[in-house]
Formats: C-alpha cells, structure tokens, sequence
C-alpha cells in the first residue's frame, strides 16, 4: 500500500514538474520553431539572409567574440584573487561582481548613456579625441561586457575553492613557476567550471537587448544586434524575419551549450 | 645536504606557530619532528621546503642560507599527508612533472619515470589515474614524483597519516629501506611516536612551537629534558610530582615502606604483554606493564589490593604543570633529576 501511494506521490511530482517546465519553457519555444518554418524553409532564411540580418548576426558574434574572452581571463583572474589571496577588498569586490545581477539591463544601458554621452562625464573628452563610444560598436561592447561580468566569476569560484591548494604547492616544490603552475596545474582542474561560465557568459551577450538597444542607436546595418533586428521586425510586422532571427539566436547559445557537453563526454570517456 | 634552521620564528594572527626554533639536520640523515597537533613540526617543515616565509631566523640548506630563495628554487622534494595527486594526469604524467618543467628529453623522462616507478613498486600502473589507485600507491606515487629530480632533501609532512595501520607499517619500513639504499637527507613529520622511533636516527620533539629536545631514540626515553618529552615519547604514569615508565612500575602483593597500595581495575592481555591497571587510594589511576609469566606468579584479579613500587621515577623540578591528580605526595625516591637539559643534536 505503502509503496504504492509513494509511486504515485513520486509520478506526480514528475508530472507537475514536467507540466511546469513545459508551459513556462517549452511551449513558447515549440510555438516559435513552429511558426519560423510554418511556410518552409524559404521565407525565415531569405529574411536573415538579408543584408541587415546578416550584419545583424555578424555584429553579435562580433559581440560574443570580444566580450566573452575578456570576461573570462577577467573572470579567470579575478576568482584568483578571490580564493586565493585573502584580503579586505575581496568582500567589496564580491559585492560589485554581481551588481550587473542585481541591475535591470535597462537601467545598466542608461548609465553608459550618463558617463559616455555627449553632456556625460567622459563623453566630451572622448570626442575630442576623436574616441566615440556611444551610437557605436565600442559602447555595445561595453554593455554587453557589464551585464556579463558575473558568469565566469561566479562558476570558477566555487571550483577553485575545492580543488585546494596541496597540488599547487606540490608542483611549486617540483621546480614549477607560477605561470607554469597556472596553466599545468590550476587551469586544467578548474576548467569546466570556467567552460560552464563561457557557455553562461556567451548565452548572456547574445540575448542582451536592454542595455545595448540603449547604448547603441539600434541603426539597422549599422549598429543592430540579432535581438534588436527582432526587436524591430516584430515592431514592423515582418513576422518571417523576427522568428528567423529568434530561432538562429537560440540555435546559437543552445549550440555552445551542446559543445560543451560533447567535449566534456569526450573527456570524460 | 645537511640542514639548519637558526632561531625560525612564524606567527599566524595571533597564534605562534613557530617561536625562536633551532635545528640542526645532519647530511644524509633521516630525522623525525615529533609533536602533538599545533606543535609548529609541519610549519617548520614547510618553512624548511620554502612553503612558509619565516617572521624571523633563517633556514640553511648546505650551508646557503636559502631562506630568501623560493621553493621552485630550493630543489626540495615535499611529500603531502593527502598526496596532493595531480589529479587530472596520469602516474607517469605526475612523476615525470618536474622532469618536463626541467625540459628534459622526452625519452630520458620516460626511462626515468620507468626507473622510479620500479623503486616505489608501481611498474604496472603508468598508465592509471590518482584516483584509480589506492592510498597506499598514490603516496608511493607522490614520493616517486618528488624523488624524479633528485632533490637535495626530502621533507614528508604526516607521510603515512591518513593510511590505514597496516599499510603504514609496510610504507615506513620501506620508507627505510629506501633511505637506505638512496641516502637523500630526508625529514618527517609525525605525531605517532612509535613511528618516529621506528624510522628516524634523530627525532626533534616539539611542543608549542618550541623544540623540546632532540636526540636518538633511545636517549629521549633514557634521558628525557622534562615532562613533556618524558610523556610524549613513551606510555609514562605520574604520580605526584614523579613520572615513572609503566615497566618501571613493580608490583608486589605485600607491603613495604616504599609501596603504595593500589586495587586492580582492569586487566589487559595484549600477547605477550599485559597491561593491568590500578587505581590508587586518591584516586590517581595508574597502570603497569607486566609480562604474562609475572602475571600468573602473582595471580592477579580484577578488585583485588596489590602493592606498587617504583623501580626507577624521574621528576622534573621547576617547570612542572598544573597537577590534576591532587597533591598528595606518595613514598616515591625520585633517584634522577637532571631537569632542563638544552636541547641538543
């Protein structure tokens, strides 16, 4: 009797669970695939294949091609500094890592506009030299760098802590300098902590719309990434190239993921 | 290489780990530091390795003072309690470690490795993972990796104390026959004097940071500088002010002006030995090694009144602790009081 009710109490669980998962996560998805290639192939491909889809997609790889690497050696770096050498400032740090957490993106774009802008405190400096942030891709990089600060940070930490400091110590006793012992010994037990951030961080700067689409200008060919690009061809009623756009954007992140995945199986066969 | 530690001070907050230490380790030898949990033995181990930076006092390897020098510099082997296994490589990969960041040649390294894997009995296992092997073969594998580029010294910090007894007692008769055979000045750290006395030549006792003293085996059993040598080195019974060793205590069944009468709470029949304790009228609990044949003369049983008698009972005037056996003076002739020796090599 007993098991029974628990059997049923445990398929219950699963199916709640399940059902959540999928009207909250799957469905919207499932609805979007499925009105992307309602019509074929043919009409979502011809829209991202368009000039500004194109430039669309390049600039936000672009995006995730500067702004991931510097967060990770940032990351990297910075959850050194963290675990391994303690002092006052960590706690200060800490705190600071996950205020882009803690801040709509929205509000993070507006103050970008503060400091860059052309009344802004280091706006007209700038200009003067001939350095334009806002409207441009250097302020996109920037918002997309803020909002995904915390990613690599906040993976690489934990690991660290419990990976210790014993076989750093045992390679230093064995002629190893610090870089050597860096990257024989603290890089490859700490990596699939940071890959997860990676993973994380690029997923992040791909769907950032808030804080870029007030940096940028959100000029179609010029300074438009895939999220702002469905942004305005939803707002214009070119349904065909939002849903595209949408599709190709999670195709992306769920593609780093998958990468991911397949290396660590590799690795761990 | 002999080693010297000269005056080796090492504070963490506020708790003196180190406190003016003095060492001296002589070429080739093989020496214990002994001491209770705190006592500053693997802090000064890893003083030595270069590990810990010292508050004050130097480390001399060979007569260099190298205690500027850092530790990938000092060519040291250092051997962990816990193995410190680079985990994501394989045996070979972690014993030829410091032959690859000395750029050694790739064959040379493999005939090294091979060379010492033999030595530390793991010729087969190349190819595992640490944590495919068991911890009596992963701390042979670390020693193996620390001895790959020939170190001046080696240093094992509680090398066998997180192994079970019987594997420890195989690792450290071979720990031994090793040193032996390789004559590398080795140093270790212990908190199990039976492990000190059975491997080392020269065993240095600390305590509180200090060292209490040091000196073969036999001459910290004979001649112990105080209590605390006295009762860490060696089962030891205090009554009042004297420390008298457990086979130093006779038992009689009638009394004498030196006797002190005690009941039989317990005996213990360990082989060959046995243990059988007392306790005293105050209260003081009190044991003595006898042997099985002494026992069956006396015929002891557990409850019965026996009479004990000190053979021989050293006190330490001066710097005693705090009694918590009460005050009461029994008719002991403390017949040795050579208190406060230097501690010397």
């Amino acid at each position: 009797m007993r098991s029974a009710s628990s059997t049923r109490s445990r398929w219950g669980l699963r199916a709640l669970g399940l059902g959540y998962l999928t009207l909250l996560l799957l469905a919207p998805l499932v609805a979007i695939f499925y009105k992307t290639f309602e019509h074929g192939l043919a009409p979502p491909l011809d829209a991202i294949t368009s000039p500004d889809g194109l430039h669309a997609l390049k600039l936000s790889l672009l995006m995730v091609a500067i702004a991931v690497p510097l967060n990770t050696i940032f990351g990297v770096g910075c959850a050194l500094l963290l675990v391994r050498h303690k002092w006052k400032g960590n706690a200060v740090i800490d705190a600071v890592i996950n205020l882009p957490f803690a801040i709509s993106p929205v509000v993070i774009g507006l103050s970008l506009f503060l400091l860059y802008g052309t009344k802004g405190w280091l706006g007209p400096t700038l200009a003067e030299n001939g350095i334009e942030i806002l409207f441009s891709v250097p302020g996109m990089v920037l918002a997309s760098i803020f909002v995904s600060v915390p990613f690599v940070v906040r993976e690489t930490v934990p690991v660290l802590q419990e990976i210790g400091t014993e076989q750093e110590q045992a390679a230093s006793t064995l002629g190893a300098n610090a870089w050597q012992t860096f990257r024989r010994i603290t890089l490859p037990s700490i990596r699939w902590g940071v890959a997860y951030g990676v993973v994380l961080s690029t997923a992040r700067v791909l769907g950032e719309f808030g804080a870029v689409s007030i940096v940028s200008g959100s000029r179609s060919g010029e300074t438009e990434t895939l999220p702002l690009f469905v942004k305005k061809a939803f707002d214009n009623f070119e349904f065909p190239a939002a849903y595209g756009a949408s599709v190709l954007l999670a195709v992306l992140a769920l593609s780093t993921l998958l990468a991911m995945n397949v290396l660590k199986r590799k690795e761990d066969a | 290489m002999g080693i010297t530690v000269e005056g080796a001070s090492k504070r963490f907050g506020d708790f003196q780990a180190l406190n003016d230490v003095s060492i001296e380790v002589p070429n080739g030898s093989l020496t214990a530091l002994l001491g209770p949990s705190g006592s500053g033995k693997s802090t000064l181990l890893r003083a030595i390795a270069g590990l810990e930076t010292l508050d004050g006092g130097r480390v001399l390897i060979d007569d260099e003072d190298v205690s500027t020098k850092p530790v990938q510099k000092r060519e040291v082997g250092f051997v962990f309690q816990h193995y410190a296994a680079f985990k994501h490589m394989t045996v070979f990969e972690n014993v030829g470690f410091g032959l690859k960041i000395r750029k050694w040649d790739k064959t040379k390294v493999a005939d090294r490795v091979h060379e010492l894997l033999q030595l530390v009995q793991l010729g087969g296992l190349a190819d595992r993972y640490p944590s495919q092997l068991s911890g009596g073969q992963r701390q042979r594998m670390a020693l193996a990796r620390a001895l790959a580029v020939q170190p001046q010294v080696l240093l094992l910090d509680e090398p066998f104390g997180a192994l079970d007894a019987k594997v420890r007692k195989d690792l450290r008769t071979w720990l031994r026959q090793l040193h032996e055979e390789m004559h590398v000045t080795t140093i270790f750290v212990t908190h199990d004097q039976e492990e000190a006395m059975d491997v080392a030549e020269q065993l240095v006792v600390m305590n509180e940071g200090r060292v209490e003293q040091s000196g073969s085996a036999d001459d910290l059993y004979e001649n112990p500088a105080n209590e605390f040598v006295m009762s860490f080195v060696g089962e030891v019974n205090r009554i009042g002010d004297a420390y008298v060793r457990p086979h130093d205590m006779e038992v009689v069944l009638d009394a004498d002006e030196r006797t002190q009468e005690g009941m039989v709470q317990r005996i213990v029949a360990l082989g060959f030995e046995i243990r059988v304790e007392f306790v005293l009228a105050d209260g003081t609990e009190i044991w003595a090694q006898l042997t099985r044949p002494e026992l069956q003369r006396l015929e002891l049983r557990e409850g019965q009144i026996a009479y004990l008698r000190p053979v021989q009972a050293k006190s330490f005037n001066g710097s005693s602790p705090s009694s918590d056996h009460g005050a009461s003076t029994p008719p002991v002739a403390p017949d040795e009081g050579d208190a406060e020796k230097p501690a010397a090599v």
